[in-house]
């Protein structure tokens, strides 16, 4: 049993780490349900679900179970097996991409069997990074557009090809708005493009590559969100022109496989943006600022004691016994990090980056409750005639800064 | 056998099996699904050999780009299912004899090349892209210069004779 432990350790860590992986990003997708109509409703002075659970917080769980047990009908004439696969694949390219993501800086402090155990599954010196991130995002096309042909129905169709349109046009700036990070960073790797924005640790939040890159983080974003098929790009499952688009004929289990492909790569989105432009895992603060190391845990504390405070006072009994539990534990892990500073230390880096995620999904939220659909003819024009020139200029005006520093001031 | 090993089988196994199934299906739709199959394969076939980079340029340039654009097409002509013709009398011993031919070459060309094969896969000097930039933007920038030079003069053939066709 030993020596099968020590052959195939690496193995049994991956294993160990997607299971993980998939228990995490599959909660995290379905709270994000929760989040965003939360958001939405108070953005439109609604409250969002509140029936379920104290504030609405077992309403994932209860959409969940609905997708479980509703009816799954297959339409009649339907391409069977593009018909299954195409749910599949969405969701697989999906979760695939978030295996590539680092999540944090230094390996854990102990071993398993002679094996540095990272955060994230991918090791940390994948050199292609993020050339695979876009190899794996280009495949997922496929599942929208397939999804849309199989069907065997007149509006799934049309979103299909609206989908498949949007995303190769927009593909293209997508990519070309990275290439003046990866110039900077000299390398794919996604923790070397981190590294290369700690040049001057003193620097902190200057240091990003945001503020160089500035119009490559609009390209990048801007084409980002419409390779999501989020609001207001949109438009292939625009409800009022097209009923739901390409998933109009899935139903049930099918129909989440394909929701929960889109929050993951709405996650996987925001990991990219904080990694390229928002200097990953780094504190925005000078290195030499320490005390800065006590922000998790004076967010922690605070928003614990008022989830208590909140939940003694709440109308159902359920809620006055479930939310101060919820806020004790908050509360607790953050002065558990007070008086382990080792582990504070270590927690430093996950917990900017999950911070940086999160406000990324927060702006997707935020621009779903406040910006219109485009038109069709507008989203291509804006892909084509805007995104893609400035993209490649931005290409152009960073290698001839960059060449102009090597050749004038010998900098490397 | 080891690792590596059996992904290569497993891989090559799944290039023959989509190529195959490329031919022999009957929507169009099925035969492009093979193909992006034999093309992924193909890309984990290279990965395999450590060429990262054109494992990567091959998922993201034929596994996307290209064949959206096929798949893009037969959605939107809607095309159905092929009709088939029996096989002509006059083009089998010829195609037959080809195939046997072909199977030759490549069977002679396997056996006299060991060597060099084992000895391409252990110099990853192509593979990796410092390599590939080295390759491309200084000892053959010309020829490569001029075949993007090639592609634009398509692209511009291409749109003037959309153009003739609307006006």
């Amino acid at each position: 049993m030993n020596s099968f432990l020590n052959t195939n350790a690496e193995l049994i860590l991956t294993v160990v780490k997607i299971v993980m992986l998939l228990f995490i990003v599959l909660t995290v997708n379905a709270y994000l349900t929760w989040f965003e109509r939360k958001v939405v409703a108070h953005m439109q002075s609604r409250w969002g679900p509140h029936r379920v659970g104290p504030h609405g917080l077992l309403q994932p769980l209860a959409d969940g179970v609905k997708f479980l047990f509703k009816e799954d009908p297959t339409p009649a004439g339907v391409d069977k097996f593009v018909y299954y696969l195409a749910p599949l694949l969405s969701l697989a390219l999906a979760l695939t991409s978030l295996a590539l993501i680092p999540f944090g800086p230094e390996p854990l402090p102990w071993k398993f069997f002679g094996h540095d155990i990272y955060l994230g599954i991918a090791p940390p010196d994948v050199n292609i990074g993020i050339l695979a991130l876009f190899a794996i995002t280009a495949m997922g096309v496929y599942g929208v557009a397939l999804a849309g042909w199989s069907s065997n129905s007149k509006y799934p169709l049309l979103g299909g090809l609206r989908s498949s349109a949007q995303m190769i046009s927009y593909e293209l700036a997508l990519t070309m708005s990275v290439v003046g990070v990866l110039l900077m960073a000299g390398s794919f790797n996604l923790k070397k493009i981190i590294e290369a924005q700690a040049h001057h640790p003193e620097w902190g939040i200057l240091g990003w590559n945001v503020w160089p890159q500035l119009l490559g983080f609009f390209c990048f974003f801007v084409a980002a969100v419409a390779e999501t098929n989020r609001v207001p790009f949109d438009l292939p499952e625009a409800e009022s022109e097209l009923v739901a688009g390409f998933h109009t004929e899935y139903a049930s289990f099918k129909f989440a496989m394909f929701f929960i492909a889109e929050y993951t790569s709405m996650i996987t989105v925001s990991c990219l943006c904080s990694i390229m432009f928002f200097g990953g895992w780094l504190s925005p603060f000078p290195a030499s600022w320490t005390f800065t190391h006590y922000l998790p845990s004076a967010i922690l504390l605070p928003f614990g004691l008022w989830v208590i405070w909140d939940g003694i006072r709440y109308e159902t009994i359920f809620g006055r016994i479930l939310l101060p539990g919820v806020g004790t534990a908050i509360a607790g892990i953050g002065a558990a990090l007070i008086l382990l500073p080792g582990v504070n230390l270590f927690i430093q880096g996950p917990f900017w980056l999950l911070s940086k995620i999160l406000v990324f999904l927060f702006v997707y939220v935020w621009m779903r409750g406040t910006l219109p659909r485009f038109r069709y003819d507008q989203l291509m024009a804006f892909g084509w005639k805007l995104l893609l020139p400035l993209s490649i200029v931005n290409v152009v005006v960073t290698s001839f800064v960059i060449l102009a520093k090597m050749t004038w001031w010998g900098a490397k | 056998m080891t690792a590596p090993l059996v992904v290569f089988f497993v891989l090559a196994a799944l290039a023959v099996i989509g190529a195959v199934s490329l031919i022999l299906q009957k929507h169009p739709i099925h035969s492009a699904l093979s193909l992006i199959v034999v093309m992924i394969a193909l890309a984990g076939l290279y990965l395999l050999l450590g060429a990262e980079f054109v494992a990567a340029v091959q998922i993201i340039v034929y596994g996307g780009a290209i064949m959206v654009l096929f798949v893009f097409v037969i959605m939107l002509l809607n095309a159905g299912i092929e009709e088939h013709t029996s096989i002509s009398k006059l083009a089998g011993p010829p195609g037959l004899l080809l195939v046997v031919a072909l199977a030759g070459l490549v069977a002679a060309t396997i056996v006299r090349s060991t060597d060099s094969i084992q000895s391409t896969m252990q110099t990853g000097e192509m593979s990796s892209t410092l390599g590939i930039s080295n390759m491309i933007f200084k000892d053959f920038v010309y020829p490569f210069e001029l075949t993007s030079f090639l592609i634009l003069v398509a692209i511009l053939g291409a749109t003037v004779l959309a153009q003739r066709e609307k006006s």
